[in-house]
């Protein structure tokens, strides 16, 4: 699996440009996408949903039939909040719209770690009008289930605007499933989403993102954390499915001693995507960070970021990316960066692309599985990233996405 | 059992082994002695199939099957085994699905853990298969997916080497389980094993044994006499002897 396969070609086939970058960006044109969208009706009990509307929420971990073991639920259609609801006391949830107007002080928190000036997309997200959730749990609560909530589309050409907030308050416990999917018949369409998330004092924050977008799909989420003193931030990403273009790098601040942030992706590119995906974790303190992603490409382009920087002493970091690339065509590029400031730092990476090991399929197959079973009992490993402390709900959550893509790729 | 006819086998474009021919019994175990790099490994690898292992002349028959041009995992269900000297570490697989696969759907219950813990190897049930494995650990995770296949014709390339004293017992009782050495009439099930030190002898009870020096077998007979002549006069003896 970590062997890299060479290029037989790269000694005698000229380089065309030095200046030809690797991985093209893909541009998005904002023109091309409209803000005007219908108003959906707000849904008491979203167990009325349609079926196929039901059955795309449940494929990214949202469940709308029974949400007896969530602890709140928010659901987005287009620019419509159709519902949202806490179940349990501490724990808030509703619109953002809404909580700026109930809490003047959310100013302290609104665009403080996303800078609205950073790109197109966030000047985009600053200037129309947004919709997003705001998910809160108060001091010391421990939210016994997950908050899971769903940014749908449903209407063609749609530029979702999203802003999010979510703020675990000091001593607090929260995990939070997002589901991100567009209606079966959904066809081209933009999703902007500015999310800005807080993790005061020994707070703790699970956050487990699905995406399941469709091949016309552009989607830009600009993502800020800040993580203060024995916090713990631990980030799933998940995204199996084809999409036109993603550009993701969600940057997490530790700026208090002994927190705790770790990033894990799991990434496939059939033909047609392209997935920019990366995490940014700034050490401002004494605290520890890992960054984990694994890629598989079965046609498509991977751009497997991984940026740590250490600013102080004993800040210890981990990066570790690895990907595969299956059939002819495809293309990963792994990128791990590493920043020290000052002495005594700790930071490593470890990065491998490449196909799998015939050996190991061979190694399986002297136990009697077959070429196809043994591949793809391998792929199912890679993807298996081992999420600590993960609930068992989530980690079902996961291996249902990665189980639903297993036969695509084989 | 297995019959080996006139086997000649290259790696790469090297000639490793030279008109090689045996057998094994229903119920036998025959032991392969012989130095590094004398072609023992290369051997079993041949007879398991492995696509590297270019069999140019000869033929190896399996229950009166020509298996000579079958793959791997063919011959892996017609009921052949091997135990890898230095398998691959596979990244992200669990020890507990690959003891599934090898179950091949005959999993009762606790039948994993239950093995497992035989093997003293309960703890490793969710580590990635063979990553960071001492030896001993690699030959015990070898053993359990062999117990788990139920091979008739078990291959084992040298089980003894990296298992330390505490283990070697466990090892042995491992592998007499998966020969039914204590069974006598009713055995069905046959070995070839590799061993270099010998140590694995104390624990099972061989049938016959043969030395396979550069790339030719150079002496048949009892293990413990084979042993015991390699001993005191080295390889080099086997090949002085017979001529």
């Amino acid at each position: 699996m970590s062997k890299v396969m060479q290029s037989k070609t790269a000694k005698t086939k000229p380089l065309k440009s030095k200046a030809q970058p690797a991985t093209p960006a893909i541009d998005v044109d904002l023109q091309a996408y409209t803000s005007e969208v219908e108003e959906h009706p707000y849904q008491k009990d979203p167990s009325r949903l349609s079926a196929a509307d039901k059955q795309r929420m449940h494929d990214v971990g949202v469940v709308v039939d029974d949400t007896a073991q969530r602890a709140g639920t928010y659901l987005q259609v287009d620019q419509s909040v159709i519902h949202s609801k806490a179940e349990q006391e501490g724990v808030e949830v509703m619109g953002t719209p809404q909580a700026l107007e109930k809490y003047p002080w959310l100013s302290d928190y609104w665009w403080k770690l996303v800078n609205p000036e950073a790109d197109k997309f966030t000047q985009y997200a600053n200037t129309h009008p947004f919709k997003g959730y705001f998910i809160r749990v108060a001091p010391k609560v421990k939210a016994t289930y997950p908050v899971q909530s769903c940014l749908y589309i449903a209407k063609h050409g749609l530029a979702q605007n999203v802003h999010n907030l979510v703020i675990v308050e000091e001593g607090a416990e929260l995990n939070i499933i997002t589901g991100c999917t567009v209606a079966p018949v959904k066809d081209e369409g933009l999703h902007v989403g500015i999310s800005e998330f807080f993790i005061k004092k020994g707070g703790k924050l699970t956050f487990t993102m699905i995406h399941n977008w469709a091949p016309r799909m552009a989607v830009r989420p600009r993502t800020g954390i800040v993580i203060e003193e024995g916090g713990v931030f631990l980030n799933n990403y998940i995204c199996l499915k084809p999409v036109r273009t993603l550009q993701t790098y969600p940057t997490a601040r530790l700026v208090g001693r002994n927190a705790l942030a770790r990033f894990n992706s799991v990434l496939m590119a059939a033909e047609g995507s392209h997935l920019d995906v990366g995490s940014r974790v700034l050490l401002e303190a004494k605290a520890r960070a890992e960054i984990i992603s694994r890629a598989i490409t079965t046609g498509g382009t991977i751009i497997a970021r991984g940026f740590m920087s250490g600013q102080v002493a004993d800040a210890k970091g981990h990066l570790e990316c690895r990907g595969l690339i299956l059939g002819k065509k495809g293309n990963i590029l792994a990128i791990p960066e590493l920043e020290g400031t000052v002495a005594g730092v700790d930071l490593s990476h470890e990065a491998a692309v490449g196909k799998i090991a015939e050996e190991e399929i061979e190694y399986l197959m002297a136990r009697g599985l077959t070429r196809d079973e043994s591949v793809a009992v391998i792929i199912r490993g890679f993807l298996s990233v081992d999420i600590e402390g993960l609930p068992p709900e989530l980690s079902a959550q996961i291996r249902q996405a990665v189980e639903l893509s297993e036969q695509e790729v084989m | 059992m297995l019959e080996v006819e006139e086997l000649t086998v290259k790696v790469g474009n090297k000639q490793i082994l030279h008109d090689i021919s045996l057998s094994v019994d229903i119920g036998e175990t025959l032991v392969l002695f012989g130095p590094n790099g004398g072609g023992k490994s290369t051997l079993l690898m041949a007879i398991m199939g492995l696509p590297r292992y270019d069999v140019t002349h000869g033929r190896i028959m399996f229950k009166g099957e020509d298996i000579t041009h079958l793959p791997v995992d063919e011959r892996s269900r017609r009921g052949i085994g091997i135990l890898f000297q230095r398998p691959p570490v596979i990244r992200g697989v669990k020890m507990r699905d690959m003891l599934r696969a090898c179950l091949h759907g005959r999993e009762d219950g606790d039948a994993i853990d239950r093995l497992a813990q035989k093997a003293n190897m309960a703890d490793h049930l969710d580590r990635e298969v063979n990553y960071g494995f001492s030896g001993g650990e690699v030959k015990r995770s070898e053993l359990m997916q062999l117990i788990a296949q139920q091979p008739e014709f078990v291959m084992l390339d040298e089980p003894d080497s990296g298992v330390d004293l505490v283990n070697i017992s466990l090892v042995g009782n491992m592998i007499n389980e998966l020969l039914e050495r204590d069974r006598m009439r009713s055995r069905t099930k046959s070995g070839l094993v590799i061993t270099h030190t010998g140590h694995i002898l104390d624990y099972i009870d061989a049938d016959r044994a043969c030395v396979l020096l550069n790339g030719g077998i150079w002496c048949r007979g009892n293990p413990r006499e084979i042993l015991a002549g390699i001993k005191s006069h080295g390889y080099e003896g086997c090949a002085v002897c017979q001529k």
